[in-house]
């Protein structure tokens, strides 16, 4: 699949290579998937090796061991999205610079990243509220979750009576709920958030699980039947492990979701004092004007953000690729 | 004198779209016996099959378990093994795993339920797999798993649904005699469902040939050749005879039923 992009890619990693000045031998490695081409008659070799059980597909078996785990990191997938940004940035600057636009239009990238060093002391415990109403929010979804799309599956009756309304939930617009849930709530703004994008991140891993759940190779089902399993072995030994990847990606989109959830909320309440948030600290700012206080604000607020969806994906991929691994060593 | 196992007693099955799967069919199984169902798509042949084995209510009729034997359940059955066209494995367990999950259903405890895997994965030759998972196993070798897994419970009555089906030749015909030489050991009485004519008449001591549309029985051809069946029998002029036989039932049956439905009543066809 990749074969045709390695060729078109080439030339562009030749000539970056000989940009960068590490030569045309340069980045080092290429990603896994490049390997069986680039190395093919080697790998050929390697396999057709009498040990024939360990031929399994295990990680890196072809790679050249040079226990350089560096390599991973200079090749053309990272390189070129951050040369691509640098550039942004640069040309950023340059054209604030020349045009003189004022800094509370728009700041440059050196005057933001000032700004946030400089307001780092009332910025940063901010965002660690807002981490907390999302950590607190995302697992509460993903407990609530999967406990009613569990009771979902149990029978068809519960689901279709009460799948209905968790669609109402999802659709009604966050912005417009959550002066209701905070009015209710006012006593504990905390838990107003937490309600708030409880509700966003909820649905995606219902809708996910309960799809997972109901998508158990019927097969299988008919050989649970045909042994007389009875609902908890068929839920713990069928449903759940089938329902795994969708799970995990429920899991994904709720993530993001969060804290979405939880920056609309405090933007809504706009409540300060202690327990402000980012979000709080932005809503602030812009009605000072503090341009590059705001943008110091979304930098933290995106780089949350990406940190959770990246967790989420190593969590993902851990759970389902460890998957066999632990079964296997289960096994003695 | 061996005695019946599974009777169908007018036995029809009408889907809940309306589908006629099953029209009115009468079969009686002997215990030890090798049945092989053929029949044109979509006759209902694995209709049959999971009717027998409790996965569908009937709409008429009755099926009946044979007096003599162990039974295990409540609806008076005795032990059932289901082995389905494609292998049905999970793909998150070992082999190992795999083929225990019948037992851990039933609550065996590990260390009994490990002895009677390691036993049936010996049978179906593929001790030294137990720690694979199917996706690194071929598909001749899942299809072993799945048997394996219909095994380790030492079923007396063992249904297939077109095991076979998606294997080729060669691994088609290791499998036949490894199946026949299991069931000589063994003595299950088996339902096996193929259509493939040749598959059909070197396993089973009886074809039984079926119609469409309604689906129903019109050859019932017993296959007296003794076991065990080399594989020169598979060349011998008896194998070739009754080849032909099934073919021409077969034929008989798809144009009877595709054609003329309701010209001729439904008992014409059936040869007994
Ligand atoms: N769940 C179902 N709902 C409605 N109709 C069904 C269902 N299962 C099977 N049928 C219909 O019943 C008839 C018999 O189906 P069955 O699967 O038993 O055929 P078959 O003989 O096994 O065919 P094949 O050789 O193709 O597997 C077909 O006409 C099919 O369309
Ligand atoms: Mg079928």
């Amino acid at each position: 699949m990749f074969d045709p992009l390695i060729h078109l890619l080439d030339p562009l990693r030749r000539w970056l290579g000989s940009l960068v000045g590490l030569g045309e031998g340069w980045p080092l490695h290429w990603p896994d998937w490049a390997l069986p081409k680039l190395t093919g008659a080697v790998e050929e070799k390697l396999r057709s090796q009498p040990t024939d059980e360990a031929d399994m597909p295990s990680a890196g078996s072809g790679r050249p061991a040079k226990g350089l785990d560096l390599s991973r990191w200079f090749n053309l997938e990272v390189i070129a999205p951050v040369i691509v940004g640098i550039l942004f940035l640069v040309g950023w600057e340059v054209a604030v610079r020349v045009t003189g636009v004022p800094h509370y239009l728009l700041p440059g990238p050196i005057l933001v990243a000032q700004t946030l060093v400089r307001d780092w002391g009332t910025l940063f415990p901010s965002l660690l509220i807002t981490v907390q109403i999302t950590v607190v929010a995302f697992l509460a979804a993903t407990v609530s979750g999967l406990l009613v799309s569990i009771v979902f599956t149990q029978s068809k009756w519960i689901e279709r009576s009460f799948f209905p309304y968790a669609v109402i939930l999802q659709t009604m617009p966050i912005v417009s709920i959550a002066p209701l849930i905070i009015i209710w709530l006012r006593n504990n703004t905390f838990a107003a958030m937490v309600v708030c994008a409880w509700i966003v991140a909820f649905f995606p891993i219902l809708s996910n699980t309960t799809l997972g759940l109901n998508s158990a190779d019927h097969n299988l089902l008919n050989l649970f039947q045909l042994y007389k399993a009875n609902r908890w072995q068929t839920l713990i030994y069928l449903r759940l492990p089938s329902a795994m990847p969708y799970f995990m990606g429920g899991l994904r989109i709720s993530g993001g979701l969060s804290l979405i959830g939880a920056v609309v909320a405090e933007f809504v309440a706009g409540t300060g004092g202690q327990r402000a948030g980012i979000a709080y600290q932005i809503l602030i700012s812009s009605f000072n004007l503090q341009v590059p206080r705001m943008f110091a604000a979304l930098i933290l607020v995106t780089g949350l953000g990406i940190l959770i969806f990246v967790s989420l994906s190593a969590l993902s991929d851990r759970v389902l690729g460890k998957w066999h691994e632990s079964a296997v060593r289960r096994e003695n | 004198m061996p005695a019946p196992v599974i009777t169908l007693n007018h036995v029809s099955k009408v889907y809940s779209n309306g589908t006629v799967a099953l029209q009115d069919m009468n079969m009686t199984i002997q215990e030890g016996q090798f049945v092989s169902l053929v029949g044109p798509s979509g006759c209902g042949k694995s209709t049959v099959l999971r009717l027998v084995a409790g996965l569908g209510h009937l709409t008429t009729g009755s099926i009946e378990w044979g007096k003599n034997l162990e039974k295990d359940a409540p609806r008076g059955e005795p032990k059932l093994a289901f082995v389905f066209q494609e292998p049905a494995l999970m793909p998150w367990a070992t082999v190992m795993d795999n083929v225990r999950l019948p037992l851990k259903l039933a609550g065996e405890p590990k260390p009994k339920a490990d002895r009677d895997v390691l036993e049936a994965l010996q049978l179906v030759g593929l001790r030294g797999f137990e720690r694979s998972f199917p996706r690194e196993l071929s598909g001749g070798m899942r299809m072993r798993v799945s048997i394996a897994r219909a095994l380790v419970t030492k079923p007396q009555v063992l249904l297939m649904d077109e095991p076979f089906g998606a294997l080729d030749e060669i691994t088609r015909s290791k499998l036949n005699s490894d199946l026949l030489e299991l069931w000589q050991e063994k003595r299950w009485t088996v339902l096996f469902v193929t259509h493939n004519i040749y598959e059909a008449v070197y396993l089973s001591n009886r074809v039984v040939v079926m119609a469409a549309r309604p689906g129903r029985v019109v050859a019932d051809i017993p296959i007296d050749a003794p076991y065990p069946r080399s594989e020169d029998f598979r060349t011998s002029s008896l194998y070739n005879n009754y080849c032909r036989e099934v073919s021409a039932r077969l034929q008989e049956a798809m144009h009877g039923s595709a054609q003329d439905p309701y010209l001729r009543p439904p008992s014409a066809g059936r040869l007994r």
